[in-house]
């Protein structure tokens, strides 16, 4: 097997503790860096959409990225899971160390990769099946488990995504015939349903009216005590109500990244109090 | 923020956001207008001993009361409405923190007033008041800076002023000492100069509110709370000055 050995339970520098420069660590919390993004660049085709981003995600903490559309923080997102290989002339360069494996590596096996780092959309894309069977596709994808013990997992994917008693009842209705804001939470649940370690959330809340966007948010601050979570977000609000750290990217670089109470309080570059403050011309 | 104070901030995209801002800060600038003539005044009525202006101090008070009603309301409409961060966010908290200290200060010139009020037809030793007279010029000096230093956001200003504050302390102490022994002298100074004590004790209060203002000045530009303790000269208030 060529595949580089991403399991969890080797990894390649356990119990590393690093604070990144320039951030500036919470008084007396140990920070584990569970992502180090270092040097990365992004092309599409010719085009370099991230001109070296150097950054840490920290472990069992939420991370927002804001900035303006076209800045990159999506396109850095979906290089975390390796999204960008489905489409050809797109390529990045740099290293992303995921507990110190580089996830950018050709050798990687991306199934595993993917069931370590899960992904929640903008749109909620619940596959076209029952509410069961979307959370249960994923598990029988990783895991060969019997009924009963799937049962389970199902009802503790969905009652972790807060989603449990509204659909406890109709497991066997149409992912499709739940709302909006309900189909999101059922993708969340089908994404800690292979118990991953890293959740990317992209615009998670967007099409959600604000009910919804709460049960979401309230949901991102449970999850954060067992995953580490990445959130892209175009909602300033969300991302100081959601985040401890935020990231505000630019034209493809990052501009700062700090807690997310120093970005919004006293941010240190004119461009994020610029942007936060809504001065952005 | 490094070049904060160095360029202008540019316009929010939201032209109401910045009208909302401007007229925080008019209402304030209306108001520390108030606030200086009103101590001056206050002052004024008492050296000269001058009644119908005393009154009039008592009534303006209002005025001073209702603008910082009025920018209380303005700023948390403010809050409401577009979720202010960073330096725009710690813009309207500043306001609100100033409107309460010149609102003090209001009082406390109104204070004076009323005990010039009291006075009227008591015995009034000549030439007690010149001390006061000059804690008085000292403190509506620290006033007017601190009070520019908050228009233009001019940090260092705001920090001579409350480098200074010391000096008003010190006048204080030496004006409770001298009126002290005006009172031993002749008991017949006794509530003359009580009243004078008191008035002195507003006015040096008023020289706090100064320095409160001028750490806000400093919060608004850093964006962090002065760490400093000022060097404390008011002996008085402890049982050490006696």
């Amino acid at each position: 097997m060529t595949s580089i050995d991403l399991a969890r339970s080797n990894p390649a520098e356990p119990g590393q503790i690093k604070i990144a420069p320039g951030a500036r660590p919470m008084a007396g919390a140990g920070l584990s860096e569970k992502i180090s993004v270092r040097g990365l660049k992004f092309f599409y085709g010719d085009s370099l959409a991230l001109k070296g981003v150097d950054l840490p995600i920290y472990e069992r903490k939420v991370t927002a990225f804001i900035g303006p559309s076209g800045c990159g923080k999506s396109t850095l997102l979906r290089i975390l899971n390796r999204m960008y290989d489905l489409y050809p002339k797109q390529r990045a360069e740099g290293q992303v160390l995921l507990d110190g494996v580089d996830v950018l590596s050709p050798k990687l096996d991306l199934n595993l990769l993917r069931s370590r780092v899960g992904m929640v959309f903008q749109k909620p894309t619940p596959f076209p099946m029952s509410i069961y069977d979307n959370i249960a596709f994923g598990i029988r994808l990783y895991e060969k488990i019997s009924k009963s013990e799937l049962d389970g997992r199902v009802e503790a994917a969905l009652r972790r995504a807060a989603l449990w008693n509204e659909v406890k009842d109709k497991l066997d209705a149409s992912g499709l015939s739940l709302s909006g804001g309900q189909q999101q939470r059922l993708c969340i649940a089908r994404t800690i349903a292979v118990r991953p370690e890293v959740i990317l959330l992209d615009e998670p809340c967007s099409a959600l009216d604000p009910i919804s966007t709460a049960k979401i948010e309230e949901l991102i601050d449970e999850l954060k005590a067992d995953y580490t979570i990445a959130i892209v977000t175009h909602n300033m609000q969300q991302a100081s109500r959601t985040s401890e750290f935020t990231a505000f990217m630019y034209l493809g670089e990052l501009i700062e990244f700090g807690e997310t109470q120093q970005i919004f309080m006293s941010p240190h570059d004119r461009r994020t109090q610029d942007y936060i403050t809504g001065r952005f011309g | 923020m490094t070049d904060e104070s160095e360029k202008a901030m540019t316009d929010h995209i939201v032209s109401a956001f910045d009208a909302d801002l401007k007229e925080l800060g008019d209402k304030l600038a209306e108001m520390g207008g108030l606030c200086e003539k009103l101590v001056a005044e206050s002052v004024d009525a008492l050296l000269r001993r001058d009644i119908a202006l005393a009154r009039r101090v008592i009534d303006w008070d209002l005025s001073i009361d209702r603008l910082q009603a009025a920018i209380e309301e303005s700023a948390i409409n403010t809050i409401a409405r577009r979720a202010p961060v960073a330096v725009d966010l710690r813009e309207v908290v500043a306001a609100l923190r100033v409107a309460n200290d010149l609102e003090r200060i209001g009082d406390l010139a109104k204070n004076i007033a009323k005990r010039v009020v009291a006075l009227e037809g008591q015995f009034q030793p000549p030439k007690l008041a010149g001390g006061v007279a000059h804690i008085a010029d000292l403190t509506l000096g620290q006033l007017k800076d601190v009070l520019d230093a908050y228009t233009r956001r001019d940090e260092e200003r705001a920090m001579d002023v409350w480098n200074r504050d010391g000096e008003i302390d010190a006048l204080y102490n030496s004006l409770f000492r001298e009126l002290l022994t005006y009172m031993m002298e002749d008991p017949r100074n006794i509530g003359f100069c009580a009243h004078l004590l008191f008035c002195a004790k507003n006015i040096e209060r008023i020289g706090d509110h100064a320095t409160n203002v001028a750490e806000t000045v400093y919060y608004l530009v850093h964006g962090v709370a002065l760490a400093e303790e000022r060097p404390k000269a008011d002996l008085m208030s402890t049982a050490a000055g006696l």
